[in-house]
């Protein structure tokens, strides 16, 4: 055995790349300074020390809730579900076949058929429940109505997208062999591809269903029903014992939701 | 009888995977075909039930001409070509049942298969089938639920519920213990006999390949090498596919075919 002329010296890093990640850190603090300067500018700084006063005051106000209201928002409660349950059913229906117009596996055309149904799940992802609901109350008057439609369209695309990537992920074989049977275009969907994405479109639903309990309890600020709109009225008479108990039941509402939505899929994974 | 005439094959602009293919598979007879990885041997049988659309070249089962075919009436025909795949290729989440009967989909309208509505005879043949393969017991279960050689058995019955004229036998054994490939050859050979079906087996293992196959063709780099007895194949022949390598120790010797295990 020979003796290593010279120890051979490791670097995680070239001079060169060293160089470039100190002046990369350096112009991130630059961009940070600067922003902070631009933010602060129309800042009035007496409000934002006098800030502390003013949220005691406040949270002075909304407190304790006004529990006696209560018995007005159980209505208000079950309506906002139903929107976001309905919502979620409506979505799921129309995001189905969207999924399988877009996934690269089973799209009719990859030229003409997939664009179209990308730019769909781009538009509904694109646009706020909110943003929806203010249009469609604007089209279908107030109440429930709009709102169930604000949160199908809504969901559409997160579906369809989370969706159409798992239609992409199926094993090939199976579906070669479903194929080689004779089977039709249909009947391997049927047969080798929705067996496949099952547990992950149950799962999809319920995860969207939860998203769509959050979203729904703010439709009513725009007219679109459900719990927000009460919310709204009491924000407007500065009722705030009314707010605090408001918040307090779309909170509880959000955490069993979400509760509900974990159980769930751990059951199905 | 499976004929096949001046096949070619390549991928959009790549190399030509297969060049000029030609053979005969008589009915009944079942063919081994060796060769390295990327010889071409999945191309050529995923050319014969068209998974894959041949460059030039004729292929003709019978008297239909299947290189010509449209993708619509191509899915008549493949439901005479039955096809085991390496993988098993089931599909895992549906019932062993519905695995086999999936072999009967080419013969339905989709509302049947939709709603499961199979036809009596399609059921009693698909239990007759899991009875030959050694599953009845099975049927319920989910295909997951099996062993690899269960599942390949499945595979087996699936491409028995085609009732095909032509198997297309894709690495039957490559994931399977050695104990197991041989009876899952030796269950394909015993079908073909029963059922005088010809069989094409893309095939690593040359030993279990010369034990269980009528004849043998050899390819190497897209092109037919050898095409004879299992018998012939000598180290020569081995090395002209293969490449140099000591072939002493894979040719099965007398202990190995009596014992049925081989190393």
């Amino acid at each position: 055995m020979g003796e290593l002329e010279q120890k051979l010296v490791w670097h995680g890093r070239t001079k060169r790349k060293a160089w470039m990640v100190w002046g990369g850190w350096f112009a991130i603090t630059l961009l940070t300074i600067y922003c902070w300067m631009e933010m602060t500018e129309d800042t009035i700084w007496f409000f934002v020390l006098d800030a502390p006063v003013q949220a005691a005051d406040l949270i002075d106000r909304m407190f304790p809730p006004e529990w006696s209201y209560i018995h007005l928002l159980y209505k208000a409660l079950w309506d906002t579900l139903n929107i976001a349950t309905l919502g979620t059913l409506l979505g799921v229906i129309l995001a189905f076949p969207v999924a399988f117009l877009a996934a690269r596996n089973t799209t009719p055309s990859v030229v003409f058929v997939r664009p179209i149904a990308l730019l769909i799940i781009a538009s509904s992802r694109s646009i706020n429940s909110l943003i929806w609901a203010l249009l469609l109350v604007t089209i279908l008057g107030p109440g429930i109505l709009a709102g169930v439609i604000a949160i199908g369209l809504r969901s559409i695309g997160f579906v369809a997208k989370l969706l159409y990537e798992s239609i992409e992920e199926v094993n090939g074989t199976s579906v070669e062999a479903i194929e080689s049977t004779g089977a039709s275009r249909f009947q391997t969907i049927n047969y080798a591809i929705i067996p496949q994405i099952l547990p992950a479109f149950l799962g999809i639903t319920i995860f969207r269903w939860d998203i769509n309990i959050r979203e729904s309890t703010i439709l009513g600020l725009v007219g679109a029903g459900g719990i927000g709109l009460f919310l709204s009225s009491s924000l407007n008479v500065l009722a705030w014992p009314q707010v605090t108990l408001i918040i307090l039941v779309i909170l509880a509402t959000v955490v069993v939701s979400e509760f509900l939505s974990a159980k769930v899929r751990e059951l199905l994974i | 009888m499976l004929k096949i005439e001046h096949l070619k094959k390549r991928y959009k602009t790549g190399p030509w995977v297969l060049k000029d293919i030609s053979f005969e598979v008589p009915d009944g007879e079942i063919v081994g075909l060796i060769g390295p990885s990327g010889a071409g041997k999945s191309s050529l049988i995923r050319c014969v039930n068209r998974l894959i659309d041949p460059t030039d070249g004729n292929i003709q089962l019978d008297d239909v001409n299947l290189s010509s075919l449209s993708a619509g009436k191509i899915r008549e025909q493949r439901r005479h070509i039955g096809m085991i795949f390496q993988e098993y290729a089931l599909v895992e989440r549906l019932s062993v049942m519905e695995n086999v009967l999936s072999g009967r989909l080419g013969y339905l309208p989709f509302w049947r298969s939709f709603l499961r509505r199979y036809p009596e005879q399609d059921i009693d043949n698909a239990f007759e089938y899991l009875e030959r393969v050694g599953l009845i017991d099975h049927a319920n279960k989910r295909a997951d639920e099996l062993s690899g050689g269960q599942r390949q058995r499945v595979g087996i019955a699936r491409a028995l519920a085609q009732d095909p004229r032509l198997l297309l036998v894709d690495e039957p054994t490559a994931s399977l213990d050695p104990k197991t490939s041989r009876q899952i050859m030796r269950l394909i050979q015993s079908i073909c006999r029963e059922k005088s079906l010809s069989a094409i087996i893309n095939i690593h293992d040359v030993p279990l390949a010369m034990q269980f196959v009528d004849r043998i063709i050899g390819l190497q780099g897209g092109e037919i090498v050898f095409d004879g007895k299992p018998e012939a194949l000598t180290e020569d022949v081995l090395t002209r596919i293969y490449g140099d390598e000591d072939w002493t120790s894979v040719k099965p010797d007398e202990d190995d075919l009596e014992n049925g295990e081989a190393a």
